[in-house]
């Protein structure tokens, strides 16, 4: 938008008086104020608890699964009594497994990588860089919330069925999702319950990145043009575009599968299809339909957990660099290019679907294009770098780490993404190593600068900056030592999926899947100092300051924590650009967005 | 001074029906490629006849959208009573339409026809289903709108105008729903 454009005639309604949103205030009661709070930076800490409590749960898993993986005839105390029929004397079966890694893959993609670094950090901090005093609909906000809640919890009821949770994995591939109990234990009710959960979260963010978009759009400060919006916001931005799209995808995908499970329709299941020695009764369906359906979703949603990193990371970095973010720009059309690219990438997920070759490279190609903004994005946080004085925060060490897992993980997709040689990689343990990198850890690195940046302005507390260097170090040590050595196995043939290598010629690997798992279970155990680290730091760490990592963007122009409208009846007026660090300004080498001189309305 | 407004209100409103708009219009390119991908793989597809109910609900949810507009004219030519009485027609054809989708769907059912028949009836139940679901929100939206413009009125709030442009899609998407159900592609 121009910064000449003629000042706007306001159109005032009659019976629309209200200009502002409806709650300057913090309204009175515990409940509204706390719980079913219209405000976005409760929503935003709502969303951020609810990751923490998926990300412990998902951890818990992953470690039950790493266990059963390096020591398979091992007897777990416990796992008898919490799933009697799937652990007899406490050794796991492969269903129970395979109900593990299902629910470790979905509780982490939906539950933490796209909760925390879009819904959460986007709903607390989004407003604020805007200059705005809420979210463009607050109330829609708060159901976006509350739904996504509700889809969790009946993810997690389907640990307690009879039958337990699905084994068909986070894709839950047709036809074995859809035609119920034959399809093992878990596939009745445990996988209905997995496909509704599903489908309310699509809804969840539906209405999550309608709020974003319509709050960038419409509900920005004066002066605050769209080039002067920071990075982080312009990802979000982009990410609410992406989900926006991708989620109305899913959610028919979601309810073709529940009708095909309850209503004996046969969208994706063939006829003449015999499992556990019962002719299913369907006709027709086709599964690759659901492949196409759930990996048109399922690519951008890879983007939709990584860009919101990107973002945070392109606007942390400059601030403890103490220089501007080098081609600020060009950074915001890579992104728009990689959000662009991620819908035309689908294919490469299934290569080995029998897809047909020319389809395969055209899948191939665009897959290796998408490389090269991410790579110039890499190359623009490296070039910031360099030359500068890095202030080495926590928050900042985090964003180094995202850049190195990253570019760890971004290397192994150069190969997958041939189908050549996809076709013998895809089911090995390079890919797990692989999206375990560059989504999993990238995103989590992403989350956890982000916490050690904003924690202060969430919560008016410094988190503690010697536990939280502890914190990076052994984890970034701890990652490396989980996920690099899986790029070996999986080279060396060993196949993902497989609850246990003991009878087959993979028993040579075990060596190096128990060197995994106490890398493992160390990593987990390291999460308990920031764990540690944000309980303490919430009761007693030191009073945050308004603006403690002399940063330029409008957060940072107001309270720690915030008042109820954000800026305590007096919008910020924006005057320049996110970038201003390096240059003589008033209060240290750095001009804030909304300068002193200007801030006054 | 940097001039980039503060929003006027209904901007957001404006924007957030066309993001809805654009999430529905998405989600039903999906079931369309859903049913060709299906229509096209498998031999079991057998085409309904559609019952003729659909083109006489089709003329309903039309004239919805003309009375809808009347009735904005009329908050427009400061006669908001014969603006409100034209809403609650449009609520009322509206209603209507989705009680003459209910009898369209017993008559396909009185002829045995159900959700997992064939392929062809489970896109259509799930197609005008989903339809008629979403107009119901649309209903609701207009009904909100209503509520909105008691007493004296200048002009139309926001909601209006928002709720409006929702119910002229669902007037599009339903012919385009019809044209892929008549089309048989």
């Amino acid at each position: 938008m121009s910064d000449t454009a003629p000042p706007p005639v306001v159109r005032r309604h009659a019976l629309q008086g209200r200009v502002r949103p409806p709650h300057p205030a913090a309204p009175p009661g515990f409940l509204r104020r706390h719980v079913f709070s219209l405000d976005h930076k409760v929503i935003g800490r709502q969303y951020l608890d609810l990751a923490l409590v998926a990300v412990l749960t998902g951890m818990v898993l992953s470690w039950l699964m790493r266990f059963h993986l390096a020591y398979p005839e091992a007897a777990l105390p416990g796992l008898g009594a919490l799933a009697p029929n799937r652990a007899p004397n406490g050794v796991m079966t492969p269903e129970l497994y395979l109900s593990l890694m299902t629910m470790h893959g979905t509780i982490m993609v939906f539950f933490v990588l796209t909760t925390a670094p879009f819904a959460g950090f986007g709903n607390f901090v989004l407003p604020l860089q805007v200059g705005a005093e809420d979210m463009a609909f607050p109330r829609f906000n708060m159901m976006s919330f509350w739904v996504t809640l509700a889809a969790f919890l009946v993810l997690v009821a389907a640990f307690f069925v009879p039958e337990g949770p699905p084994l068909s994995g986070w894709t839950a591939y047709a036809p074995l999702s859809a035609i119920g109990k034959d399809a093992g234990p878990g596939q009745g009710l445990g996988q209905t319950l997995w496909v509704c959960s599903i489908a309310l979260f699509c809804v969840a963010q539906l209405l999550g990145s309608l709020n974003f978009i319509a709050t960038t759009l419409d509900c920005r400060t004066r002066g605050m043009s769209l080039m002067r919006l920071p990075q982080s916001t312009w990802a979000w931005f982009i990410t609410s575009v992406i989900a926006l799209i991708a989620f109305s995808v899913l959610l028919p995908a979601c309810i073709l599968l529940l009708l095909d499970r309850v209503a004996g329709t046969s969208f994706f299941v063939p006829g003449g299809l015999v499992v556990s020695d019962r002719l299913q009764p369907h006709t027709g369906g086709s599964p690759l339909l659901w492949q196409h359906l759930f990996w048109f979703f399922g690519h951008p949603e890879v983007y939709i957990a990584i860009l919101p990193g990107f973002g945070i990371v392109s606007h942390i970095l400059p601030a403890f660099a103490r220089k501007p973010l080098l081609g600020p720009r060009v950074v915001i059309g890579c992104m728009v290019a990689i959000g662009f690219l991620s819908y035309t990438v689908w294919g490469h997920h299934m290569f080995l679907s029998g897809m047909n070759p020319v389809s395969a490279t055209l899948f191939s190609v665009p897959t290796l294009i998408i490389t090269i903004p991410a790579t110039i994005v890499t190359l623009l946080w490296i070039g910031t770098l360099y030359g500068s004085r890095l202030r080495l925060t926590t928050a900042a060490l985090f964003c180094l780490g995202f850049v190195s897992v990253f570019v760890t993980g971004g290397m192994s997709g150069f190969f997958l993404a041939q189908p050549s040689i996809d076709t013998y990689l895809h089911g090995t343990y390079f890919v797990v190593g692989h999206f375990h990198f560059v989504m999993g850890v990238a995103a989590m690195f992403g989350i956890f600068a982000g916490v050690y940046f904003w924690f202060p302005k969430m919560y008016g507390r410094m988190l503690d900056e010697r536990l939280g260097k502890l914190h990076f170090v052994l984890t970034l040590v701890g990652v490396y030592c989980i996920f690099m050595p899986m790029h070996y196995l999986g080279l060396a043939g060993n196949v993902r999926r497989y609850s246990a290598f003991t009878d087959d010629y993979m028993k040579g690997s075990l060596p190096l899947h128990r060197f995994i798992t106490i890398a493992a279970l160390f990593t987990g155990a390291v999460q308990l100092v920031f764990l540690a680290n944000l309980i303490r730091s919430r009761l007693r760490g030191a009073k945050a300051p308004d603006n403690p990592w002399e940063a330029t963007t409008l957060e940072w122009a107001t309270s720690s924590p915030p008042p109820a409208d954000n800026f305590g009846g007096h919008p910020p007026v924006v005057a320049r650009g996110p970038n201003e660090y390096g240059v003589p300004g008033p209060t240290g080498d750095f001009v804030m967005q909304a300068a002193p001189e200007l801030g006054e309305v | 001074m940097d001039a980039v407004p503060r929003p006027a209100p209904g901007a957001a409103i404006r924007t957030g029906v066309w993001l809805g708009i654009a999430a529905i219009a998405m989600s039903f390119a999906a079931y369309t490629s859903a049913l060709l991908v299906r229509q096209g793989g498998a031999p079991d597809w057998r085409h309904l006849r559609l019952p003729p109910l659909l083109f006489g609900n089709t003329v309903v949810l039309l004239a919805s959208s003309a009375t809808l507009e009347l009735g904005r004219r009329g908050f427009g030519r400061r006669a908001p009573a014969e603006g409100r009485r034209w809403l609650r027609i449009t609520l009322g054809l509206g209603l209507l339409f989705v009680a003459g989708q209910v009898a369209a769907w017993r008559e396909l059912a009185a002829q045995g026809v159900y959700l997992a028949t064939n392929p062809a009836s489970s896109f259509f139940y799930v197609l005008t289903g989903l339809h008629a679901l979403h107009l119901l929100g649309g209903i609701t939206a207009l009904g909100y709108a209503l509520s909105r413009v008691r007493g004296p009125v200048l002009l139309p709030p926001p909601a209006l105008d928002g709720a409006a442009l929702y119910w002229h899609f669902m007037d599009a998407l339903w012919l385009y729903l019809l044209g892929l159900l008549v089309l048989r592609l």
